[in-house]
C-alpha cells in the first residue's frame, strides 16, 4: 500500500518549471505525484491555504562540527536545526576535526545524518590534505563516496600553483571546487574589516583586497581550465564587480552570499561582540548595498546561511580570542525576507530559486523543484507569520546569534523530506 | 581633603573609565579639575587621603608595563586604598583560564577597582559588561590608554593654561598606538588641533575619518606646532617591515636638536616613555629645556588618583 501525502490551496512556488500558482500537490511514497487541481481523496490531507509549498530549501553552506566538535553542533542537533529551518538538504563543510579528507569521513557524515534521520545531508571534502593548502586530498575516493564538491573552506588556498593543479585534477569529477577567497598575506592577523571601526575600536583589521586578491587569481585560473569553481560567501563590493565580469566572460563561476553580509555592517563591531566576529568580516553600507545589486541583477547563485556554531564559553572570549562565526541557520529564511523580500530585491519565486533550484544544481544534484517524479523533499511556509528570534528556543547546540530579539516574517510550517514529514511548527 | 568644589558640579556618573572616545569635553575637564586637587596630596609631608580607605583595587596586568603599574599602585596606596599586584604575561589567545574566570575570581575575593592591561582591544569593555567591580582601562591592544591621554591633556593644559587652538602633532607609529588614539580624543574635545605625523605604512586604515589631519613629513610640521609628542616605536607590536631601516625612520621622523631649532621656542615635547634614545629622539632633545617628559610621569599620578577616586565615587552612589 503505497502512502499518500496532498498538499491542498497552497501557492506552489516551483521556479525550475515556472509555477507560481495556487493549486495542490501529491506526494506519494518519497516521490511528487501530482501538482495541480486535485480533486480526488488522500489519505493524508495537509490543508496549506494562505502558505507557500516550495521545494525543499537547500543550505549548501553549513558546519555541523562533526567529528571533532560535537560540544558545539553534532550532525544530529544541526539537522534538526535544519529542518525546523525548512531545509531538506544541507551541505557540511569539510573543516572538521579531522578535516573531511577521505572516502571514510564521507561516509561518516552520511552515517550520521541517516541516523538523525531529520535532512539529507551531504559533505564536501578538503582540497587538501590536512586542509594545509599543499598536497591534493582523495578527491576521487570522496566524489566517489558522494563529497559534492571539494573547499578548504575557513581557509583559501594560498599557493597558486596548488589552486591550479587542485582545479585541473577536479576537472575528472565534474563537482564543483568551492573557495573561501582570503590571501592570508592582506589578510593577517585581522579580526574584522579594515575600515574606521578597526581602526577605533584598536582590532586589526582585514582588508576587503584579502578576499578580491584571491578570488581574481582563481577567475584566471578558472579562465586556463574552464573548471567550475563556485565562490564562497562574497562579502565587498569588489568581489561582485569581479563576478560580474567572470560572468559576462562566461566562466563556469557561481558564487553565494550570506544574511549577515546583506544584513550588518562593521558597525555592529563597536561594543566587542564576538557574536558579530565572521569571516569573511562584516562590511561596510556600500558593500551592502553592493550585495543586493548583485542579487537583484542575478549574480548571486545561492543564498546560504553559513551557520557557524560555537560555544558560549569560546564567544565570551576577548574580540581577538574569540573564534570567527556566526550560527543562523533556525531564523535564516527570515532573514532573508527582511534584506530581500522587504525591500522588493527579490519576490518569493525568485528567493526560492536562489534557495533551492540553483543550489540544487551547484552541488549537481537533482533536487530543487516540484517536477513530477522528483523526490518528495518539500517546504510549507507561512509567509506573513511574525515573531521574534529567540537562541533560546534553537535546536541548534549553540546560540552564538545577533538577530536574537529581531522581529521578523516568514515561518517555516512544514518540511517534508522524501515524502516524509520530518518537521511541524 | 585637598579638592576644590566648582559651584557648578557635573555629577560624575561612569564607575568605569574605559576609553576618552565615550567622555565628552566637559567630563574630560571634570578629571582635570579632579585631578588638580589630588596634585597637592604629593607635595605633602603625609602623602595620604582617606578616600578608598578599605577598598581593594587589582593591577591586572597582561602585558609589561612599569610606569603605568606603578603608578596606578602608587596612586591606589595614597588613597588608602589596599592593592593587589596580578601580573599574568600571556597572550589573549593562549589556552588556560579566560579574562572573565580570571576577573570573577577576583572579584570572588571582593575587589573593588580592576585596573586592566591587556594586549586585546576591548577587553576592558568585557570585563566592564560582565562583572560589578569598577574598571579602569591602563591600556588595551591598540585601542585606547585613557590615563595616558588625560595625563597628556592635563599636562598642556597646566603649562598652556588650555588646548583650546594649539596645534598638536602626534609622531610614529600611530597605527598601532593606543596613546595616540587616547590624545587625539581628548585633544581634539578641549579644542586643540591634532596632527598625525608619520609614515604611510604606520597609518591605520581609513585615517582621514579620524578628527585629525595627516602629514608624512615632521620637517613641515615642526614650525607650526605648540606641542609634539613623540610615539615610542613599539617593535613588538610592527608586523612585517613598516620603515625599510631604523635610520631612514630617525632620518625623516626623529625629533632631533637640528629640527628642534626651527620648531617654537616654546614648544612642549612630549614622550608617553619609555624612550628609545636616539630613535624618537636625540637624547638632548629628551632632557632639553623644552621636554616635559618627566613632569607627565608625576601629572599621571594625580590624574590616575582622580580616576581610582570618581569611579569608585561612582560606583559608591550607584549602591
Amino acid at each position: 500500500m503505497n502512502s499518500e501525502l496532498l498538499i491542498k490551496n497552497g501557492r506552489v512556488i516551483d521556479p525550475a518549471n515556472g509555477v507560481d500558482t495556487e493549486c495542490d500537490v501529491l506526494i506519494i511514497d518519497d516521490k511528487i505525484a501530482d501538482v495541480g487541481k486535485i480533486e480526488k481523496p488522500a489519505q493524508k490531507v495537509i490543508d496549506a491555504t494562505g502558505k507557500l509549498v516550495t521545494p525543499g530549501l537547500i543550505d549548501i553552506h553549513v558546519h555541523f562540527r562533526e567529528p571533532g566538535d560535537e560540544e558545539e553542533e553534532t550532525i544530529a542537533s544541526g539537522s534538526s536545526a535544519a529542518v525546523a529551518a525548512g531545509f531538506t538538504s544541507v551541505v557540511c563543510m569539510p573543516n572538521t576535526k579531522p578535516p573531511i579528507e577521505n572516502e571514510t569521513d564521507v561516509e561518516y557524515i552520511h552515517r550520521k545524518a541517516r541516523q538523525a534521520r531529520k535532512t539529507h545531508v551531504y559533505t564536501m571534502g578538503a582540497i587538501t590534505k590536512k586542509r594545509e593548502g599543499v598536497e591534493l586530498a582523495e578527491m576521487g575516493f570522496m566524489a566517489e563516496a558522494g563529497a559534492v564538491g571539494f573547499t578548504d573552506d575557513g581557509r583559501g588556498v594560498q599557493d597558486q600553483s596548488v589552486m591550479l593543479r587542485a582545479l585541473k585534477y577536479a576537472d575528472m569529477f565534474d563537482v564543483i571546487v568551492a573557495q573561501h577567497c582570503q590571501d592570508n598575506g592582506f589578510a593577517g592577523n585581522g579580526v574584522m574589516n579594515a575600515g574606521y571601526y578597526s581602526t577605533i575600536l584598536g582590532l586589526p583589521g582585514i582588508d576587503p583586497l584579502a578576499e578580491e586578491a584571491m578570488l581574481w587569481r582563481d577567475i584566471q585560473l578558472v579562465k586556463k581550465t574552464n573548471v567550475r569553481y563556485h565562490a564562497l560567501h562574497i562579502s565587498t563590493s569588489g568581489s561582485v564587480e569581479l563576478i560580474r565580469a567572470a560572468k559576462k566572460d562566461s566562466l563556469p563561476i557561481t558564487c553565494e552570499v550570506t544574511p549577515h553580509h546583506l544584513l550588518l555592517t562593521d558597525e555592529c563591531c563597536a561594543e566587542y561582540d564576538t557574536n558579530y566576529k565572521v569571516n569573511p568580516p562584516l562590511r561596510s553600507a556600500k558593500d551592502i548595498e553592493a550585495l543586493k545589486e548583485a542579487v537583484a541583477e542575478g549574480l548571486i547563485d545561492a543564498l546560504v546561511t553559513d551557520h557557524a556554531p560555537h560555544l558560549q564559553s569560546e564567544k565570551e572570549l576577548e574580540f581577538l580570542a574569540a573564534p570567527f562565526g556566526i550560527a543562523s541557520l533556525e531564523c535564516v529564511l527570515s532573514l532573508y525576507v527582511k534584506a530581500l523580500i522587504e525591500p522588493g530585491i527579490l519576490a518569493w519565486p525568485a528567493l526560492i530559486r536562489l534557495m533551492a533550484e540553483k543550489p540544487a544544481k551547484i552541488i549537481g544534484v537533482d533536487k530543487g523543484t516540484l517536477g513530477v517524479g522528483k523526490q518528495a523533499d518539500v517546504t510549507i511556509i507561512d509567509p506573513k507569520a511574525e515573531y521574534e528570534i529567540d537562541v533560546n528556543k534553537f535546536r541548534s547546540k549553540s546560540k552564538n546569534c545577533p538577530y536574537h530579539g529581531w522581529k521578523v516574517t516568514g515561518m517555516v510550517e512544514k518540511t517534508i523530506v522524501g515524502g516524509e514529514i520530518r518537521y511541524e511548527a | 581633603m585637598a579638592i576644590k568644589r566648582k559651584s557648578k558640579q557635573l555629577k560624575w556618573r561612569r564607575k568605569h573609565l574605559l576609553g576618552l572616545r565615550e567622555l565628552n569635553a566637559e567630563e574630560i575637564t571634570y578629571i582635570l579639575d579632579t585631578a588638580k586637587g589630588f596634585e597637592l596630596i604629593s607635595t605633602r609631608s603625609v602623602k595620604k587621603a582617606p578616600p578608598l580607605r578599605g577598598k581593594v583595587v587589582v593591577n591586572l596586568f597582561f602585558e609589561d608595563s612599569t610606569r603605568t603599574r606603578n603608578s596606578f599602585a602608587l596612586a591606589a596606596n595614597r588613597l588608602s586604598a589596599d592593592v593587589i599586584e596580578f601580573t599574568k604575561k600571556t597572550s589573549a589567545v593562549s589556552k588556560g583560564e579566560t579574562l572573565l574566570d580570571t576577573a570573577r575570581n577576583l572579584e570572588a575575593m571582593g575587589i573593588d577597582i580592576i585596573v586592566i592591561r591587556h594586549s586585546a582591544g576591548g577587553a576592558p569593555k568585557l570585563l566592564s559588561r560582565n562583572i560589578n567591580a569598577c574598571v579602569i582601562n591602563a591600556g588595551d591592544g591598540f585601542c585606547e590608554h585613557p590615563t595616558q591621554g588625560l595625563l597628556d591633556v592635563y599636562t598642556i593644559r597646566k603649562i598652556k593654561g588650555t588646548l583650546d587652538g594649539l596645534k598638536i602633532a602626534i609622531v610614529g607609529d600611530i597605527a598601532h598606538s593606543r596613546v595616540a588614539r587616547s590624545d587625539m580624543w581628548a585633544m581634539t574635545k578641549l579644542g586643540a588641533e591634532v596632527i598625525f605625523v608619520g609614515p604611510p605604512t604606520l597609518m591605520p586604515t581609513q585615517v582621514r575619518r579620524l578628527p585629525v589631519s595627516v602629514s608624512y613629513s615632521l620637517d613641515e610640521v615642526i614650525e607650526k606646532v605648540d606641542v609634539i609628542n613623540m610615539l615610542r616605536i613599539q617593535f613588538e607590536r610592527l608586523g612585517g617591515n613598516p620603515f625599510p631601516s631604523v635610520r631612514e625612520y630617525s632620518h625623516y621622523f626623529g625629533l632631533t636638536v637640528e629640527r628642534m631649532k626651527r620648531a617654537k621656542p616654546d614648544i612642549l615635547v612630549m614622550h608617553p616613555g619609555p624612550i628609545n634614545r636616539g630613535l624618537e629622539m636625540e637624547s638632548e632633545v629628551a632632557d632639553g629645556r623644552n621636554s616635559v617628559i618627566l613632569e607627565q610621569v608625576t601629572n599621571g599620578l594625580a590624574v590616575r588618583m582622580a580616576v581610582l577616586f570618581l569611579v569608585n565615587q561612582a560606583a559608591a552612589q550607584g549602591d
